[in-house]
């Protein structure tokens, strides 16, 4: 495995304070000494337990579209939804903006934020890079703060309550998936050192 | 300790926002610098951050009052139409004795945009005062910011969800109302304007003089 080329000076991310990296060991942290903000991460086999998480997130991810994802009972009536229901009904009521929205921070970030992380470590896992590798793990970091999925799965525990005494509510497959897919992204984010992948990206063939 | 410290800014070195990598500044007149290990562009501090954080505070300020007049969602049931405005909905459900969900909706929806948008309005108005009180406990402050803004979103998931479900016609169909549109703009802009701030203004104005 190549060692990475570590700069030893760094600046704050939200305060501009130069201080030397000193040497860290698995899972410690340096931080800022003046605004405490985490400089550095350091994680044991960050690429493959990164990898590897997001790989299980996308199956689970596949899983989430194909099965129904809630069915509302009341009076002998059914209805059955799928993830995307929400944003097709929004749409078919005139609110095209909310619709996009919810697409967007729902569905379409947290997809690109798991292929684009897979597009980038699945090849950095043996050294090399594909076409487009830095801009695409750019996109992917930008993307990040929009991809709600967790807030998205507070809002359906919302609705399920609110709709308890209403009606019967059954949760279906797709549920299950997409709670799946929020815990393993959670898990990528957790062993993935983005510092490190950029000193990898830049060193790759 | 002195008591100015040596920033990357001081050191003629600007740090890529993208990858973190310090890059010494180039002084080349007209040229757009690079980052040299991930090619974003190179800023020192964040562009025009004051005005744009402002621009988008004040408009999430503006588009607040419509989102908290206009009903939200609408719940027609039997031939009566019930709407909600985001305050009512969380009365109703402590009427409805859900009291962990209405904690919740009540957070997220009313507590959690007005803390974002005092603290914005705050951070910029220190900054620009050039206040030296407490700058690390600001910086902490935009942190958290920036941090509780996503979980605003909460209602309007909830308005899709339930759009999508409940729609059995007379029995009970639900409609999601104007009110919504406005919320999820203050939401957006927010965020928006939390990431335009640019935190290592509070520290610029600590090495000027008082």
């Amino acid at each position: 495995m190549p060692k990475a080329a570590r700069p030893i000076l760094i600046a704050c991310h939200d305060c501009d304070f130069l201080c030397r990296l000193p040497p860290l060991r698995d899972g410690e942290r340096a931080v800022c000494p003046r605004c405490k903000a985490v400089l550095y991460h350091k994680k044991a086999n960050t690429l493959s337990r990164a990898l590897i998480h997001s790989i299980t997130a996308l199956i689970f991810f596949g899983l989430a579209n194909v099965f129904p994802f809630m069915t509302f009972k009341l009076q002998g009536r059914e209805q059955v939804t799928f993830l995307t229901s929400g944003v097709i009904e929004l749409c078919r009521q005139g609110f095209g903006e909310l619709s996009f929205l919810i697409l967007i921070v729902g569905v379409l970030f947290p997809f690109l934020k798991i292929t684009g992380t897979l597009y980038v470590l699945l090849p950095l896992n043996f050294n090399r890079k594909l076409w487009k590798a830095r801009e695409t793990f750019k996109f992917v970091e930008a993307i990040a703060p929009w991809a709600m999925m967790e807030v998205f799965m507070l809002g359906v525990i919302v609705a399920y309550v609110k709709l308890t005494d209403l009606a019967t509510i059954v949760l279906g497959a797709s549920m299950y998936s997409f709670a799946a897919v929020i815990v393993f992204m959670t898990l990528t984010s957790a062993a993935l050192n983005p510092t490190e992948i950029w000193e990898r990206l830049e060193i790759a063939k | 300790m002195n008591e100015s410290h040596l920033t990357a800014a001081k050191a003629s070195m600007i740090n890529c926002h993208t990858c973190h990598k310090l890059n010494q500044s180039q002084v080349s007149a007209g040229r757009q610098q690079v980052c040299s290990r991930c090619g974003t562009k190179l800023h020192s501090r964040k562009t025009n951050s004051l005005a744009r954080a402002w621009a988008l505070t004040l408009t999430a300020i503006i588009l607040y009052i419509p989102a908290n007049i206009l009903p939200v969602m609408t719940l027609v049931s039997y031939g009566k139409s019930e709407p909600n405005t985001i305050l009512s909905g969380v009365t109703h459900l402590i009427a409805a004795r859900m009291y962990p969900i209405a904690i919740l909706v009540f957070f997220a929806s009313i507590v959690v945009p007005i803390i974002k948008l005092i603290s914005i309005t705050y951070l910029l108005v220190s900054v620009q005062k050039k206040s030296h009180w407490h700058p690390k406990e600001r910086t902490i402050m935009y942190r958290v910011t920036e941090g509780i803004g996503r979980w605003s979103m909460l209602d309007i998931f909830v308005i899709a969800i339930l759009a999508a479900l409940v729609k059995l016609g007379a029995i009970a169909t639900f409609e999601p109302g104007p009110g919504a549109i406005f919320f999820a703009g203050v939401v957006v802009s927010t965020i928006l304007a939390a990431m335009s701030f640019d935190p290592r203004l509070i520290w610029d104005a600590m090495e000027e003089k008082r």
